[in-house]
Formats: structure tokens, C-alpha cells, sequence
């Protein structure tokens, strides 16, 4: 596979403004605030633990100056109480910081992948459409990582450092301006590099992490596409993929070493050289008479205290930096609109009273249209003009040509994407005044893939289970398996309905798997059933079956089936045909085989007319 | 809610396994352990995470070196000033005075040199630690990679993909960050420590031995923290891969994630692990907190004992009062970096976690191994399409017994299109992995032109066989890219016949971009049958002497069954064909048909001739014909 269009959503990303790096961390506060109390103390923590560090010295020094030098033993006691005592003091204060922030910001992390865990899953399946997972994610582990180690250091150490640094530029100018000023002059120069570097290691950081999003996207297609990588043979080109994405990630992650190699060499050089300048100049002082050697060891000393406070500055300003991406990545996701949850979108509850009134029961279609909203413009919508009813208890059967938007009319009777135009009632009541809770409430849907979870068969089937006292008896479970004539195999299984069935249920057949599903979709004995082609990886003999133990299920449920075969659709009472996005003709099976060639051809595989191209183009060979 | 398991079918089941499936239990781990799957504790050897990472460093040698030069010097020349000061006060001022400029143009020279030195090293180092574990990293990255695209379906059925991720991403990320803080960390912790105890021992050998003393209760607690931070880590490492297993699984499954009003149920499930991640998480945090508390504790207590003890001695005249106040200061500086070691150590635990998790995954051997001295396949004969295969008394089972195909001889001639039918569970679906070597025979061979498969590379294997499965799934990338999956050097030309010839032309070209639209971005929705579809062109594009079919066309419609009916006509001549079908249209056209009934095969002949024998085959074609009509 190529690696350019491995970004899916690269374009939209790199669209967006870039915001500054503070107004992107400022996001995280509706995160950080239950925990702002423990912050702040840390921070005070931290402060007066640095100032302990500065007083042990004197403590030190006193010791030695004074009873040591005056062999008074008592106060040489007296100062290795003070010395111990300020010692533990210094080690519960460093510990105290770390305890403080361990808890909480492991917290607020907990808290914003929850947030964020929540909100995808509230996300339209439209959005689903275009993300690939592994951005999605990358930022539930390594961006969220990256910010809460941005809680713990960075955010407390530039507050720390940064006061340190006042201070003490203050008190080296109090003590001889001449000489701070100095010292102090490589602070502009430095402060207008580092906001340089701050946009462009901002820039490459994002750029990294947006890669190892897509790193995480091949290895999960990777594995999820195993059968087909080992059926060709192409674990080489599949591995020349991954190792080209590593590599353009290294590639990034060395840039970014650059340029924090530059800043930090800079960082580094530029207060060493005002150092040696005070240095010297104070030395001339000094040898002019116009200052004390003492007061220039003074000065020094306080210097060289300094120097870890500006020396971190940079990498602590290129952490920031990376979490400001992170949380530019984190906040991309959750800023996208959820779809509305609870209550009813466009038409008020009344109104859809007296619409109960005037439609009929069953399944009703009005003049649907859809379009998908990624869809260009001039490309023609994936339904238009839909109109169908399906009667109360009826089965409906939906038959066209690949590509006729059958799975597209499916998907909107659960509300997994909503009509652009147009209405669909169920037992008389409007879609759209129903919450999509609600509405999927009242059906159920087997997809045409049958997508399983790493549960329990149990699990699995039970998911579709109506909410309600009984809804996960035994005998439940048994029915939908009967009617999905998975009885038999699922008692085989090691541990029969306890038995896991692997990602996405692969330890099972196609045929299996099918199965499992359409008993989810009955386990609830939903009013409405959706089923995309149910049975196509069943085999004969358990086809018949299944559609046998079907058949009941059907007789009490308003039903649409997606069916491709004449089999599937004489389960059905009608049947729809549904050609270029559109209902061609209504009638039985038989009707419809003898007076529509296009349904004909569909059934049969004989030449129609109508159809898509490939039909005619077949047809005419 | 995975928790229910412990011991799951361990071996590829697939629709026609699952009779013996009771029988296949606990493959790899012994009955009564817990299912290390499950846990997500493979069995890693012992010392196989030191290993590990000694063969990652090994060919950075010279760069991890030249690193370590530049941060020794970069530290020397950081702690110059002081002595620089001392240098400007006793010889510059008094040369000053006396009117000598030399002296003051030497701390001119050397303060710029160490200024640069210091800055250029920093920057040097930076540069050279980056490279070399940016190297270390995409090799370890790839390692991961390979090794799991490697192993068996047997093993991905049961690691899933989001502990791979969580492998290749987060753990990965582990050993990045004890490259990137570790070796700084480690260098100057080591420096300052036999720097300052050099000096201590020469200012006085009493003081010297009291600070290595004082060494013995740091390394316990350094020692005892190693060994509770990697507790923390490892369980961390597993909780982390838990969050993401259950992401990413909802993510691929969010249709039905929606449809079954799973969201809520799915929060909760979440909550508690990312709950339990977060308590672990604060654990291995907490750890470090605890161990900073002790360390600096003990390292104050020890100053403050030295200092009495020297300050009696001192009283007592036993040492003088300048060294003590040396050594005062330098001990102050011998336990400052403690935290520091604290910061490595913490890095190397979460990275030797992580570490262990991966080489669990690396020691995984393969079920089907690639073999030491590959044979090549005879060259095709022009004259005699396709391959001929051979099973020689093949037995296949799962190792804790439990035959699924018993012992059967078997040869397919080249150039015939062979059809398995048969009920679920009937063992075709194994037949057809033992051909595509997705796993082993107990016993016997499978042969290609007499070749055994097991003597074939992996490579001259899937030029010569490949298999279509109805799971169709699409990479992302394009149409075109994910047909070219069959042979990544066919041209646009070659595609396009491949997707013309099995009718998937059409379809593609409506697409908004025609073949280079992107399956993930607009219009890319493809349904199972057009994803089918493009599975055939794929398998067309890799034009092999055998190909299997498993199920290949079961999702699509009518006229698309049809249309690649008429193209197999075409497709399959040149060809050893192995087809599986449930819809007996497939079957008709095939030169001989296997029944197969409890992993044994029952009926074998022409389609006819099975039909005019009016055994199972008959039955089956009786059943089919009336359920199309």
C-alpha cells in the first residue's frame, strides 16, 4: 500500500488555524480544575522545597563558621539537630509535591480519555466514515500521556523557575546593576528565540504525532487484515509500509531533536557567555578597587544558582510545546458535534401526535432522500424520492443492483444517518421526533457485516436484548439461538455460551458469525428488524433452516430484508426493488419476476435492462 | 467483560473446526493457569528483555559513546566556572594590579571556550543521543512489526489488535523515553558520584568511607524501589493495552455499537478500566514519590551524621577545620543527583515493562516457520497450466488431540478446478489452509509439484498460492492501491483488466474519484459485494498457478455471482482451482467435486456424475436447484 494516502484526515487537520500554545493548554482547565487545589499547593510545595534547598547551604555554612570553628560541642549538636530536622523536612516536601499531583493528574488523564471514549462513541457515523481509528487512537494514549506529564513538570516548572528567575535577576541587579545587567542581557535575545522555536517545534511536534497516528492505523489493519496480508503473501509490502511510516516518524523526531538540540545549545551558550563577561568585568572591577572580591563571589555564586532555571527552560518550553499539539489533537475530536442524545430533533412532540393520527402503521418511507455529507456537491444523492411502506407485521423485501443504496436505506431506519430529505414513520410516528435512543430501541438491525465484540457469545447475542427484568434469562438466549440455528455450534464451543469469540469474532466462520448476529438482532423480539442480507454465508441445508425458524420470527415483526438471492426473498411477503437510488416497483416475487426485467436479471442473472452498467455491459457481450 | 474466559478455542477454528473444538482448549498454556492471552502475560525468557535491548544498543555502540564523550565533556566544561573564579581572584586581580594583561586574556579565552564548548556539546549531545535512539526505535518498531505479521492467524485471533498497537505504541514509547532522559541522567549521576567521592577519599579517608557507607541503605532502597516501580509498570503496561484493546474494538464496531444502544453499557465498561489504568497509573507514579522521600531522607540523615561525627573530630583536633567545611559542601553535592537517579530509574523500569511485553510478543514462535534451506518450485511447464497439489496421508488435529480431517491421501491435477462442498463443520475450510499453509499438517505432506510446502520460502508460497476469503476487508489507501495488493508492481493498465475481467470495472469507475478513491473518504463506502469484488481483482492481479476461493462470493448478488462465473471460465483456465461454495452455481462449472462430512471426504467425481450417482451431492444440487427457483 502507499503511504500518501494513509492520512485521512490530514487535510482537514493541517486546514484548522493554529492557535497559540497557551490558548490550546488553556482548554485543558474544565479538566484540571477538580484537581486545581492540589496543583496549586504543589506548586507552593515546590516553592518553599527550593527554598529549603537554598537554606540547608546556610545552615552549612553557620555550622562550620561558628560552632565548629569555636569547638562548641553543644551547638554542634544543636546544629545537626537543625541539619537532620531540615533534612527529613526537605525529603517529606519532595515527597509531598509528588504525592500531591500523582493521584489527581493521573485523574484528570483518566477523566479526558473517558471524555473523549464517550464522545466518539456519540459521534456520527459519519465521522466514523472518515477517521481512521488509530488517530483516534493516538490521542486517547500518547497525546493524553504527553499532557498529564505536562500537568506534573513542565506547567509547575516554568511557574517554579520563572519566579526563581525574577527573584534572582532582581536581586543580582540590587546587588550591582552594572553587573546583572550583564548577566540579564541574554534574556530578550533568548526570549524572542525561544517563542521562535515554540511555533516550529510546535509545527514538527504535531507533525509526529499526526504520524504515529498513522503508524497505529497500519499495525491495527495489520492485524485486522491478516488473512488477506498472509493469503497474498504480503507481509514484505506490508512491512515496507509500516517501515517507510517509521521511518518518516523518525525523520520528524529528529528535526524535532534538531531544533531542541539548537535551542538548548543556544540556552545553553548564551547565559555561559554573559556569565564569563560578568565574570571578567567584575574581575577588572576588582582589580580597579571598585568592588569587593567578596561581593563578586557573592554575585557569582547566585549566578550559577541561576543556571538550571534558565538551562531547563528550553526543554521544559519544548514538553509545553508537544502538549499544546496534544491538545490541539485531543480537542479536535471532541469538538467535532455529537449527535444530540435524548431528545427529538426537528419536530416537536405534539406534532408528531397528530401525524400518528395520519400515517399508517408499519414502516413508512416519504420521499426520502439522502446524501452522504462527505459527498462531492455535484455527485447525484444516494436515495432519492424513496417511498415505501411496509405494513405493520409485513416483511418487506429490498433487492437492486450492488451499489443501489440498499445498505444506505438500511442504516436510516436505525437512525445511524438521518434523511436529508424527506421522512420515515415508524407505527405512524416520525423518525425524526424520536431520539435515536428510541429509535433504535424499537429496531434491530443485522449488518451485512456481522461484526462481533471480544465477549462471550452470551454477550454478544444478549447486546440486542430489550432492557427489562428478563432480558438476560437463559431462555432468551436460547430462542435467539434457535431461530439462528446456532444452537448446535455454540454447544460445541469449549465452554458452549460462555465461550469468548475473539476480535471482532474471528475465531469463528463467516457463516458463524452471521449467525450470532441475526440471533442479536431477534434476541429482543424488536417491533422493527433490519436484516442486510442475512444468510449469504450460510450454506444450503442451514440456510433453510434458518429461514424455517425465520419465518415465525417475521410473522409478528414489521420486517425489511436486504436479500440478493431468491431464497432470502421469499421469506418476505413483498418485495421493493430499488434501482439508482430510487423504489423501481412493489409487488410479490413472482409479479415482479414476470413483469420487471431489471428484477428478473437480478434474480435470475439473466441480461435486463436497466441496472447498473456492468448488467448491460455484460448483457451485451 | 472479557474476564468470563480464561480458556478460549486456541487454534484458528473456522466454520469447519468446531465439532472438536472441545478438544482444542488450552493449546499453550496448561489447564489450570489462567489463559496468558487473556492476561496479557505471555511467557517471556528469562533475561529475554535485557537481551533485548543489549541487541538494540549494539550496532549504536560507537554513536552511544561518542554521545556519552560529549556529555563528560559537556559537564566539564559547565563546572569550570568555579574554578574560573578562583583563577580571576588569586591570578588575574593581583596581575591587573601589577599591570599585567596575560592573565585576564587567558579567563577571556577560557570562559568563550567553555561558554562554547558547554553550548556546542549540549547541542552535539542532544543531536547524537536523538539519532541513536531514533535508530534503536524504528528497529525495535519494525522487530514488533515483522515478528507479528509472522506469526499465525491462531496467535492473532487471540492477541488482537489493539494489544499489538498498544506493543508498537505506547511500550514502544517506554524505551524511547528512558533513550532520551536516561543516559543523561545516568551520566551525570555517575559523574558527580566518583567525582565527589574521589575528592572526599583525598580530603580525608575517615569522611570518604562514612559517604560510600552511606551508600549501602541508598542501594537497598534503590534496589527495592527497582523492584515495586516494575511490579507498577507491568501491571500498568497490561492495563494500558486493556483501555486500548477496548477502544479500538469499539471503533470497528461502532455500527453495531450504535444500532444496539451499546454506548452507555460501553461507558461503564470503559470507566472501569480506564479507572483501574488510573489507579495503576497513580501507583507506579506514587512509587517514585516514595522512593524520593526515602532516598533524600536518608541521604540528609547520612549528611547531618557525617558532619556531627567530623565536627567532633574537629573539636577533638582530629581533623582539620577547612577540610571539614570541603567536605560539608561536596557531600551536599554527592547526594543531589539522587533524584536524578530517580528519574532513571523510573524510566527504566516503565521501559524494561515494557521491554518484557515486548519480547513476550517476540518469543512467540510462529506455528508455520519459515524453512532454513527453501527449495525453489520446478519451473512451470508451458505446456501444463498450473500446479499439481498433493496431500500424502495428511492428518490434521490440534495438538491436545482431536482429529478434524483424518488421515487422507489426496492429489488435485494441475489445471482442474476442484469444488468442496460439504455441511458446516465438514472440514473444508481447514482443507483449504493446509493448502495455503495457514497451518501445518499433523502428518503427512502437502505437496506443490512435489515440492512439500514446508520446504517452500513464504514468498515463492504465496507466488504460487494464494487464497480468497470472504472476509473482505480493504486497507486504506485506494481502490487501486488495494487491488495492487495482489502484485504491488502491476501498473494502472493491469489493475484496471484484473477489475474489468471479474466486472468490478464499472462500479469503480462511478466512484467519485474512480480508482484512486480513498475506501475511508467520500463516496469510499464499498458494500460486501463490491469489496468482494475487489478481493477477486486482487486475487486476478496475482495471477498464481493455484488459487482458493473460500467463500469468495457468498456476498454477492445474483448477476455479480454471474459475472464472475463467466470470468472464472477465462480466470481459472491456466490454473489449479480449489473453490469452496455454499451456492452450488459456483460449484456446476467446476471438473470434479469433493463432498466432505466429518472432516472426511465422501463423494468424489465429476458434478454429472455425482448427481447421476444420486448420493449426497445430489441431494444438495436437488435442495440448491429448488431453493433458487
Amino acid at each position: 500500500m502507499t503511504t500518501t494516502t494513509r492520512s485521512t484526515a490530514r487535510d482537514e487537520r493541517t486546514g484548522a488555524v493554529r492557535r497559540s500554545a497557551v490558548r490550546s493548554l488553556l482548554r485543558l482547565w474544565p479538566f484540571v480544575r477538580p484537581v486545581r487545589a492540589r496543583l496549586c499547593t504543589a506548586a507552593c510545595v515546590a516553592v518553599v522545597a527550593s527554598c529549603l534547598s537554598v537554606v540547608v547551604p546556610l545552615v552549612l555554612k553557620w555550622l562550620v563558621d561558628g560552632p565548629v570553628a569555636h569547638r562548641d560541642t553543644g551547638g554542634v549538636w544543636l546544629g545537626g539537630g537543625y541539619l537532620l530536622l531540615l533534612g527529613v523536612a526537605e525529603a517529606l516536601l519532595f515527597g509531598l509535591r509528588r504525592w500531591l499531583v500523582a493521584r489527581p493528574t493521573a485523574a484528570v488523564e483518566a477523566a479526558m480519555r473517558d471524555a473523549l471514549y464517550r464522545h466518539v462513541q456519540r459521534l456520527p457515523v459519519a465521522f466514523h466514515d472518515r477517521w481512521a481509528s488509530g488517530q483516534l487512537l493516538s490521542r486517547a494514549t500518547t497525546d493524553l500521556q504527553l499532557l498529564r506529564l505536562f500537568l506534573v513538570f513542565p506547567l509547575l516548572f516554568l511557574l517554579v523557575n520563572g519566579v526563581t528567575i525574577a527573584v534572582g535577576g532582581v536581586l543580582l541587579l540590587a546587588q550591582q546593576w552594572s553587573l546583572g545587567l550583564v548577566l540579564l542581557a541574554p534574556v530578550l535575545p533568548l526570549m524572542a528565540m525561544c517563542s521562535v522555536f515554540q511555533a516550529k517545534y510546535g509545527q514538527v511536534a504535531r507533525r509526529a504525532l499526526d504520524q504515529v497516528g498513522d503508524l497505529t492505523t497500519v499495525v491495527e489493519e495489520s492485524v485486522l487484515g491478516i488473512r488477506i496480508i498472509k493469503g497474498f503473501g504480503r507481509h514484505r509490502s506490508q512491512a515496507r509500509a509500516f517501515r517507510e511510516l517509521a521511518r518518516a516518524v523518525r525523520t520528524t523526531e529528529l528535526r524535532k531533536a534538531r531544533l531542541l538540540a539548537a535551542i538548548w545549545g543556544v540556552n545553553t551558550l548564551l547565559p555561559e557567555v554573559a556569565l564569563g563577561a560578568a565574570l571578567v568585568l567584575g574581575t577588572v572591577q576588582v582589580a580597579d578597587g571598585q568592588l569587593s572580591a567578596g561581593t563578586l563571589v557573592a554575585f557569582l555564586s547566585m549566578a550559577l544558582a541561576l543556571r538550571w532555571p534558565v538551562d531547563s527552560i528550553g526543554f521544559l518550553l519544548a514538553m509545553s510545546s508537544a502538549a499544546a499539539t496534544a491538545a490541539d489533537r485531543y480537542f479536535e475530536v471532541l469538538d467535532e458535534p455529537a449527535v444530540e442524545e435524548g431528545g427529538p430533533c426537528r419536530r416537536t412532540n405534539g406534532a408528531a401526535a397528530a401525524e400518528r393520527e395520519r400515517g399508517g402503521g408499519g414502516l413508512v418511507f416519504e420521499g426520502v432522500e439522502f446524501r452522504y455529507p462527505d459527498a462531492a456537491p455535484d455527485a447525484p444523492p444516494a436515495l432519492r424520492g424513496v417511498d415505501l411502506h411496509v405494513r405493520p407485521g409485513e416483511t418487506m423485501a429490498l433487492v437492486g443492483a450492488t451499489g443501489s443504496g440498499k445498505t444506505t436505506l438500511t442504516a436510516l431506519v436505525p437512525r445511524l444517518y438521518d434523511p436529508t430529505a424527506g421522512r420515515i414513520t415508524l407505527d405512524g410516528r416520525d423518525l425524526a421526533t424520536l431520539s435515536r435512543e428510541e429509535a433504535r430501541a424499537l429496531v434491530a438491525v443485522a449488518f451485512e457485516e456481522p461484526t462481533l465484540f471480544s465477549a462471550s457469545v452470551a454477550e454478544n447475542v444478549l447486546m440486542g436484548a430489550a432492557d427489562g427484568p428478563e432480558a438476560d434469562h437463559p431462555a432468551v438466549l436460547r430462542r435467539a439461538l434457535r431461530v439462528a440455528q446456532a444452537e448446535e455450534f455454540v454447544a460445541a464451543l469449549p465452554q458452549a455460551a460462555a465461550t469468548g469469540v475473539g476480535e471482532q469474532g474471528m475465531s469463528l466462520s463467516g457463516g458463524q458469525r452471521q449467525r450470532l448476529a441475526l440471533a442479536r438482532a431477534v434476541v429482543g423480539r424488536p417491533r422493527f428488524l433490519v436484516l442486510d442480507d442475512p444468510l449469504s454465508a450460510l450454506d444450503v441445508h442451514t440456510e433453510a433452516r434458518v429461514e424455517a425458524a425465520l419465518r415465525d420470527v417475521l410473522a409478528t415483526t414489521t420486517a425489511l430484508v436486504v436479500a440478493h438471492r431468491p431464497s432470502t426473498v421469499l421469506l418476505a411477503d413483498r418485495v421493493a426493488l430499488l434501482s439508482g437510488g430510487r423504489i423501481a416497483a412493489v409487488g410479490t416475487h413472482h409479479q415482479l419476476l414476470r413483469e420487471n426485467a431489471e428484477y428478473a436479471a437480478l434474480m435470475s442473472g439473466g441480461p435486463g435492462r436497466g441496472g447498473t452498467g456492468r448488467q448491460e455491459g455484460e448483457g451485451a457481450r | 467483560m472479557t474476564t468470563t474466559e480464561t480458556d478460549r478455542p486456541a487454534d484458528g477454528p473456522d466454520s469447519d473446526t468446531t465439532g472438536d473444538a472441545g478438544h482444542r482448549t488450552g493449546r499453550r498454556v496448561p489447564d489450570d493457569a489462567p489463559d496468558a492471552f487473556e492476561a496479557d502475560l505471555l511467557p517471556t525468557p528469562k533475561g529475554a528483555s535485557r537481551a533485548l535491548l543489549g541487541s538494540l544498543l549494539a550496532p549504536h555502540r560507537g554513536r552511544v559513546a561518542a554521545a556519552t564523550a560529549a556529555l563528560l565533556l559537556q559537564q566539564a566544561a559547565a563546572q569550570a566556572s568555579p574554578l574560573l573564579v578562583a583563577y580571576a581572584l588569586d591570578r588575574v586581580v593581583p596581575a591587573l594590579r601589577a599591570g599585567g594583561r596575560g592573565p585576564l586574556v587567558v579567563l577571556v579565552t577560557v570562559a568563550v571556550l567553555c561558554a562554547v564548548a558547554a553550548g556546542g556539546l549540549q547541542w552535539a549531545f542532544v543531536r547524537l543521543s536523538a539519532r541513536a535512539g531514533q535508530d534503536v526505535l524504528l528497529d525495535l518498531r519494525g522487530r514488533i512489526f515483522r515478528h507479528s505479521q509472522a506469526l499465525g492467524l491462531d496467535f492473532h485471533e487471540r492477541y488482537t489488535s489493539g494489544r499489538l498497537i498498544s506493543r508498537a505504541t505506547t511500550d514502544v514509547e517506554a524505551l524511547r523515553e528512558l533513550l532520551e532522559e536516561g543516559l543523561q541522567e545516568l551520566v551525570t549521576v555517575a559523574l558527580a558520584a566518583l567525582y565527589v567521592t574521589a575528592l572526599l577519599f583525598w580530603l580525608d579517608v575517615g569522611l570518604g568511607t562514612a559517604a560510600l557507607l552511606s551508600a549501602v541503605p541508598l542501594a537497598l532502597l534503590v534496589r527495592s524501589f527497582q523492584h515495586r516501580s516494575q511490579r507498577a509498570y507491568l501491571a500498568k503496561s497490561t492495563a494500558t493495552a486493556a483501555v486500548i484493546v477496548r477502544f479500538t474494538e469499539t471503533l470497528n464496531g461502532i455500527r453495531p455499537v450504535l444500532a444496539f444502544r451499546r454506548e452507555r453499557a460501553n461507558d461503564a465498561a470503559f470507566a472501569a478500566l480506564n479507572s483501574r489504568h488510573r489507579r495503576l497509573n497513580g501507583d507506579a507514579i506514587l512509587e517514585m514519590a516514595r522512593y524520593v522521600v526515602g532516598s533524600r531522607a536518608v541521604a540528609n540523615a547520612a549528611l547531618a551524621a557525617i558532619v556531627l561525627w567530623g565536627a567532633y573530630r574537629v573539636a577533638t583536633g582530629g581533623l582539620a577545620l577547612g577540610v571539614l567545611a570541603a567536605a560539608t559542601l561536596y557531600l551536599r553535592r554527592l547526594y543531589d543527583p539522587l533524584d536524578r537517579m530517580g528519574v532513571f530509574l523510573n524510566a527504566y523500569e516503565s521501559a524494561a515493562a515494557s521491554l518484557e511485553k515486548i519480547a513476550g510478543l517476540l518469543a512467540q514462535r510462529p506455528t508455520v516457520a519459515e524453512p532454513t534451506a527453501p527449495r525453489a518450485l520446478p519451473p512451470a511447464a508451458p505446456d501444463r497450466p498450473g500446479r499439481e497439489v498433493a496431500f500424502h496421508g495428511v492428518r490434521f488435529g490440534y495438538r491436545t488431540g482431536g482429529e478434524v480431517l483424518p488421515r487422507f491421501d489426496l492429489a488435485l491435477a494441475a489445471g482442474t478446478t476442484v469444488a468442496v462442498v460439504g455441511a458446516t463443520g465438514a472440514g473444508k475450510s481447514t482443507l483449504a489452509r493446509l493448502l495455503a499453509r495457514f497451518h501445518d499438517p499433523t502428518e503427512g505432506r502437502v505437496t506443490l509439484d512435489g515440492v512439500d510446502l514446508r520446504e517452500l520460502s513464504g514468498a515463492e508460497l504465496r507466488r504460487a498460492v494464494v487464497m480468497v476469503t470472504q472476509e473482505a476487508f480493504l486497507f486504506s489507501g485506494t481502490v487501486a492501491d488495494n487491488i495492487a495488493l495482489g502484485n504491488p508492481d502491476a501498473d494502472r493498465a493491469q489493475i484496471e483488466r484484473a477489475a474489468r475481467a471479474i466486472g468490478a470495472h464499472d462500479f469503480i469507475v462511478a466512484l467519485p474519484e474512480g480508482y484512486d478513491t480513498d475506501v475511508r473518504r467520500r463516496g469510499g463506502r464499498l458494500s460486501a459485494g463490491q469489496r468482494q469484488l475487489v478481493g477477486f481483482a486482487r486475487a486476478l492481479l496475482a495471477d498464481p498457478a493455484v488459487l482458493i476461493l473460500d467463500e469468495a462470493t457468498s456476498s454477492l448478488d445474483i448477476p455479480g455471482e454471474r459475472a464472475v462465473q463467466r470470468a472464472m471460465g477465462a480466470v481459472l483456465r491456466g490454473r489449479t482451482a480449489l473453490l469452496i461454495a455454499h451456492r452450488l452455481s459456483t460449484v456446476e462449472s467446476a471438473d470434479r467435486v469433493l463432498v466432505m462430512s466429518d472432516g472426511r471426504i465422501v463423494e468424489d467425481g465429476a458434478p454429472a456424475a455425482l448427481i447421476a450417482d444420486g448420493g449426497r451431492y445430489a441431494a444438495l444440487h436437488r435442495a440448491w436447484r429448488t431453493s433458487v427457483s
